[in-house]
């Protein structure tokens, strides 16, 4: 009977969850929003800020070189010669243009003449945009980057990384160690967040939600031990929070590509299976934790709303131990892994960047159950308490 | 008879918060709701408990049903200690109070079945049970329909046949037809007379005499969370009806201040 009482609470739990069409769409509906919601801003930004390929900038230009005037042409430019230089700025505030060139008189004469000694100012060439449009922006950093191509060859004394053959590369980061890079900084936040909004999306609703609604007395009416109410509910709410979390997951991670406009490779392939076996286990601690300290929040509350004012705090400091990812590479100290959710995302951070510990991840797996035991044993004593169970 | 309910000197005190203080319009931080109260019943019998309200009846009843505990005393269901026994107590008595909610995402026949599954009912045995409490409270044409679209008096049936899953032998019923219309109040009380011809031992609260009258044995009568009286009905009213009687015993306590 008191096994079954677990596994009864578990089903119900399970039941009010599932059966429920309202409910079962706010668990899976983040994940869904986060992947239309990505990929639609993804094609927004994408059309914002990335030009058309095909498209020639239309650039005017003022007492030009002629040996420049080629040189822009054969860039892709559509060059004009200035005639009116305050029409043609009106131009490209308009968006009818998009550069404006303007060379100094003499300036091959001048730029030959000058030397940095002399003290005087360099031959001066005004370049106007509008960095407010993608086109003319775009314009102005090519033009910008062949001045500068064309500044260096005239006193070029030595070239840096100038490849001899078309498939020499510099950069010797293999597509493994971006994905490594871009998971470890990305994902443990990421997790975590998702994580804690999935918990959020159970846990109150099972525990000051029965509180609220009255229906906690009628199951503290039962024979049943508190302790095993507690457990029921507690791995009932993680599995509920797991699927949340991983709709989310699934989400953000399908989204990412489109979100990024195409321009990040993501490969999840480049993990094993040992890699994210050790993830599911940090996971799934860190899961149990989770509902379980905000289960003890909601035993506490007395509505669910109260609730979520209690729990608010936790998450701001959830997403700033998910912040620390961002800031290099795991932790070493095996001690720092005790404590309770900084040690998930630094564990995650060693496993997405190839650098997965074993011993790191058992002590984060073991930190968290004991603190998910610690956590039912004041769950239990909460049931227990006619003044927390029936504070009105 | 065998004495199957024993309630030795319960005592229980709530804080008041400075809101209820103003309220209650005292000083005092505390509310002696029940005060050192005993009492028994026996195998068979309907034992009511009248009071006004704030009488301490509900607190006392929670006290048994182990909701809440006793600040000092104890009380024994079939032998077993309240303080020392919860879980057991739990198991020996069916409780049923309009605090109690059931889940109104939930049908009757989910509830029915998850109950049983918590007091750990055989399936069989439990199917049994629920077919014979559904039929005789017409639960069965409203099984499958969620508590949230029962109507009240339906929802008052369903939680009185969930309170039973278990078929206990002590059942106590806090205010058992409050709020309920005639037709549902009937039934409810008629059920209770049932219970007794099981020879169930009954406790009701309630402040309606003409209920008392109808359906206890005995009765305890309780004010300002002390046991004023209790005894045989009969023995009570000497020739007067409950409500009469009643009276003379709150004039008589608050010193003819009614």
């Amino acid at each position: 009977m008191k096994n079954n009482a677990i596994l009864t609470i578990f089903k119900k739990e399970l039941a009010r969850f599932f059966k429920d069409r309202r409910t079962l769409i706010a668990l899976l509906m983040p994940g869904l929003l986060i992947y239309a919601i990505y990929s639609l801003m993804g094609g927004a930004m994408s059309d914002a800020f990335m030009p058309d390929e095909d498209y020639k900038p239309i650039v005017y230009v003022a007492e030009a070189p002629e040996y420049l005037g080629d040189i822009l042409t054969d860039a892709l430019f559509d060059v004009n010669e200035s005639k009116n230089i305050d029409a043609e700025k009106q131009q490209i505030v308009d968006g009818n243009a998009d550069v404006l060139i303007i060379f100094p008189e003499n300036f091959t004469e001048n730029m030959l003449a000058y030397s940095p000694e002399s003290g005087m100012p360099a031959p001066n060439i005004e370049i106007y945009y509008n960095s407010s449009s993608t086109n003319s922006a775009m314009g102005y950093q090519n033009v910008v980057a062949m001045l500068d191509a064309f500044e260096s060859s005239m006193t070029n004394k030595f070239d840096i990384n100038f490849p001899v053959s078309e498939d020499q590369t510099f950069d010797l980061a293999t597509a493994d160690d971006m994905t490594g890079m871009i998971f470890s900084m990305i994902m443990p936040m990421l997790l975590v967040m998702l994580l804690f909004s999935g918990c959020m999306a159970v846990a109150p609703e099972s525990i000051a939600g029965e509180k609220e609604r009255g229906t906690i007395a009628t199951l503290l009416i039962t024979p049943t031990k508190r302790s095993h109410i507690a457990i029921g509910k507690i791995l009932a709410l993680s599995l509920m929070a797991l699927i949340s979390g991983a709709s989310s997951t699934l989400g953000v991670v399908l989204s990412l590509p489109k979100l990024m406009g195409g321009t990040m490779e993501i490969d999840g392939s480049v993990y094993g299976v040992t890699d994210y076996a050790m993830v599911a286990l940090v996971i799934l601690s860190t899961v149990l934790v989770l509902i379980t300290v905000i289960s003890i929040i909601s035993a506490y509350a007395k509505t669910i709303k109260e609730a979520g004012t209690y729990v608010t705090p936790l998450m701001i400091a959830s997403m700033l131990i998910g912040l620390s990812g961002m800031m290099g590479g795991a932790a070493q100290n095996p001690l720092l892994y005790l404590i309770p959710l900084f040690n998930s995302v630094q564990s995650m951070i060693g496993i997405f960047s190839f650098e997965g510990n074993l011993l790191h991840v058992l002590i984060t797996v073991g930190a968290n159950i004991a603190v998910t035991a610690v956590g039912v044993f004041v769950l239990t004593r909460m049931f227990n308490s006619e003044k927390i169970m029936f504070n009105k | 008879m065998k004495e199957l309910i024993k309630v030795e000197g319960l005592s229980k005190t709530f804080k008041l918060s400075k809101k209820q203080q103003k309220i209650e319009k005292t000083n005092s931080t505390v509310r002696r709701a029940v005060n050192n109260l005993s009492f028994e019943a026996y195998e068979g019998e309907i034992y009511g408990l009248l009071g006004p309200n704030g009488a301490g009846k509900t607190t006392t009843l929670r006290m048994l049903a182990t909701l809440i505990k006793p600040d000092s005393g104890d009380a024994f269901i079939d032998g077993y200690s309240i303080v020392k026994e919860p879980d057991v107590v739990r198991s020996k008595i069916g409780f049923l109070t309009s605090e109690l909610k059931l889940e109104e995402f939930f049908t009757p026949n989910y509830l029915f079945d998850f109950f049983s599954s918590l007091h750990g009912i055989a399936p069989e045995k439990a199917a049994s049970r629920k077919k014979e409490l559904f039929s005789r409270f017409g639960i069965d044409r409203f099984a499958e329909v969620k508590v949230a679209d029962l109507s009240t008096g339906m929802k008052q049936k369903a939680s009185l046949a969930i309170s039973l899953v278990h078929n206990p032998d002590i059942v106590i019923f806090d205010e058992p037809t409050n709020g309920l219309d005639v037709i549902t109040a009937k039934v409810v009380t008629d059920f209770l007379l049932y219970l007794k011809e099981q020879g169930k031992t009954v406790i009701v609260s309630t402040h309606i005499f003409s209920l008392i009258e109808k359906i206890c044995d005995r009765v305890g009568i309780i004010i300002n969370g002390q046991m004023v009286v209790s005894g045989a009905l009969g023995e009570i009213c000497n020739g007067k009806t409950l409500e009469d009687r009643f009276f003379d015993i709150y004039l008589e306590y608050e010193g003819g201040e009614a």
